[in-house]
């Protein structure tokens, strides 16, 4: 894992991509392709390129939402407001879509922000007035939902999502569904943000040693902070193209997306404790859960039973490569 | 420094939380219509009790400097079991009870040996184990009820008044402290389990029995939750598979141990101070009621007080001297 510390020589390159493909992430894409074979012993249709990139399309919205988490557990913190933040961003995208046309044209940017504001406020908690992660979120999801039951009487609000919505979360360009293209470059960019920033560095050596980082000249709160703003406005992000996806917003649409994000960035090698893992285990963890869902629910298993599969199946991945050493 | 220093030194934090809930249940009975009467106590207590028995049962795990994402399942789980186990005969209702506390401690036993001896971290393995809680919960009552022949005298008789003045939880809750907890913290596997929380490495190295002490940690936490499974099936006479019920009353167990000083660090508090920050925090919501504010303002209210108490905490920045104290 040295390779991500190191490059302090501006004149070193990047390792070879070969070298970045560790255990976790080859075990995860193991993994999926023996899902896949799974399910195609059970039907053919799982090997169709039709199916697959519905997959990627319902694996994006996930993807673009565990960008921001990974973000977040790179630094040894955890963001647990995701699922209203989830649900903020797409009933003020949705909300400001009913505002006529200059609303409607607005409506992306201003479920972003929302986000965003939500991602500071734990950000600020978690860098400068030094609350553990797991509480600030936790407040501050609470927070946000009250919100968002106030602002919508508890129910489920009328506004519809814009059409500019729609097009990103459920049209397609010559066949590949949109949203898959969204995470695609969503991913780009935070691929660029943690490899070839000042930032990104930063985000490992917080995640590694934070008082090492602060005594290396790192603004570490500020680092702190804006990356708990981007998680915000990823996961907001992540609702506004749901909302699109489902044609409006719902209470509680964000539920459903704590814990895999969560499940996700771990499964993909990245550490709870912070300050290692790699974007491309990410993916898979993300394209793992997708089709473990997917899969668990064209074979018309009982609800009870993705359940109790969903967590055997994450703890057993966990156990093959997640274990921690023994410290003694 | 005198003897008594030291110990209201280390009760700091049961004493704030005990001064926290005093100041929140004056306000709520001096507004209530009907006073303070037994039976405004009752409810209060009711109310408080199950939350503070899962409150106590986080605490056990926090401690060691783990969190147990799994409580409010275990407590789904359990109210479920006893839905169909306290029923019939006395005989039959006492096997019930006490077969609903082993599944609870056989649950914390699985998350013990999955932390212990699989090395996972807690936060991950409790997120997962709760899936598979939640699944067999959902599995034994996909509808909520509750076995025919329910045993709702006994229901009735631990829910209600002791001589008409006292409430019967308050007594079982006593109870439970005095029978677990004070045991277990006086024992040398509670010491350890302070000591682990503190720091594992000096506890390993003074030869403490690290690992005897956080299973039994967990399955104390697991028996605790079904205490709390149980009384919740006292109070509805029924079983039901809520996820969201599960997630709140994790959420809510989270809070609950923060107001009531415990460390979420580990190795610092007690579960005396985790009952009183459990009742404070219902002592808030119900304010709401007694005030006659509008219900849908209530989840917001309760956000906005959980954020501030969170944020007291970091009152004590203004005494850091050096900013590397920030990051340690």
């Amino acid at each position: 894992m040295k390779t991500q510390i190191i490059e302090a020589d501006p004149r070193r390159r990047a390792p070879d991509w070969r070298q970045q493909l560790d255990i976790p992430v080859l075990t995860a894409f193991g993994c999926i392709i023996l899902l896949l074979i799974l399910g195609s012993f059970y039907s053919s249709n799982f090997l169709s390129p039709e199916y697959l990139l519905q997959q990627l399309k319902v694996g994006a919205f996930l993807g673009v939402i565990a960008t921001g988490m990974m973000l977040v557990i790179l630094l040894g913190q955890i963001d647990l407001s995701v699922p209203w933040t989830v649900t903020l961003g797409a009933m003020m995208a949705s909300a400001a879509a009913a505002h006529g046309p200059v609303g409607d044209a607005l409506a992306i940017p201003v479920g972003i922000v929302c986000g965003l504001l939500i991602g500071l406020v734990n950000g600020i908690g978690v860098a400068y007035l030094r609350i553990p992660s797991m509480i600030v979120t936790l407040a501050v999801n609470a927070v946000a939902q009250g919100l968002m039951v106030a602002y919508t009487g508890g129910f489920a609000p009328g506004d519809s999502a814009s059409a500019a919505m729609r097009y990103l979360a459920a049209g397609t360009i010559l066949g590949i569904p949109n949203a898959a293209i969204v995470w695609l470059v969503t991913g780009a960019l935070a691929v660029f943000l943690l490899r070839r920033t000042t930032f990104g560095r930063a985000v490992y050596g917080i995640g590694n040693k934070e008082a090492a980082a602060y005594l290396s000249g790192v603004p570490t709160q500020r680092v702190v902070m804006v990356a708990f703003a981007l998680c915000g406005a990823l996961a907001a992000f992540g609702g506004v193209l749901l909302a699109g996806y489902a044609g409006k917003a719902a209470q509680s649409m964000g539920d459903a997306y704590l814990l895999p994000s969560i499940a996700a960035v771990v499964l993909g090698g990245t550490s709870i404790l912070g300050g290692r893992g790699s974007y491309i285990g990410t993916i898979a963890g993300v394209i793992l859960i997708t089709l473990l869902q997917s899969i668990l629910s064209v074979m018309q298993i009982a609800e009870f039973g993705r359940q109790i599969i969903y967590g055997v199946i994450i703890i057993m991945m966990l156990l093959l490569y997640g274990r921690e050493k023994i410290a003694r | 420094m005198k003897d008594w220093r030291f110990t209201l030194a280390e009760q700091r934090g049961t004493l704030t939380a005990l001064a926290i809930f005093i100041a929140m249940f004056t306000l709520y009975v001096a507004n209530h219509p009907a006073g303070f009467t037994a039976n405004v106590v009752q409810t209060v207590a009711n109310k408080g009790v199950l939350l503070a028995l899962v409150a106590m049962a986080q605490t056990l795990v926090v401690l060691t400097s783990g969190i147990d994402l799994s409580v409010g399942m275990i407590f789904i789980l359990s109210n479920c079991v006893a839905s169909y186990l306290v029923a019939g005969s006395a005989m039959a209702t006492t096997f019930g009870v006490v077969a609903v506390i082993a599944i609870g401690a056989l649950c914390g036993a699985i998350n013990a040996v999955i932390v212990i001896f699989g090395r996972l971290q807690p936060i991950v393995t409790t997120i997962a184990t709760g899936a598979v809680y939640f699944g067999i919960a959902l599995w034994i009552r996909p509808f909520p009820g509750a076995s025919d022949n329910f045993n709702s005298d006994f229901a009735d008789a631990l829910t209600g008044k002791l001589f008409d003045v006292v409430p019967t939880s308050v007594v079982a809750l006593i109870g439970v402290v005095v029978v677990i907890w004070l045991p277990f913290q006086r024992s040398v596997l509670g010491r350890t389990a302070y000591a682990v929380g503190s720091s594992e490495l000096a506890a390993y190295m003074s030869g403490m029995p690290i690992r005897r002490a956080k299973f039994v940690a967990y399955v104390l936490g697991g028996v605790l939750a079904a205490m709390g499974g149980l009384f919740l099936t006292f109070f509805t006479y029924s079983g039901e598979a809520s996820v969201a019920n599960g997630n709140t009353y994790t959420l809510y167990s989270i809070a609950a141990v923060v107001l009531g000083g415990v460390s979420l660090f580990g190795g610092r508090g007690s579960a005396v101070g985790a009952i009183f920050g459990a009742l404070a925090f219902r002592a808030i919501g119900d304010l709401l009621f007694v005030f006659d504010v509008d219900p849908l303002w209530q989840p917001l209210f309760q956000g906005v007080v959980l954020l501030l108490a969170v944020s007291i905490g970091s009152a004590r920045l203004f005494q850091v001297r050096n900013r590397l104290e920030l990051f340690t």
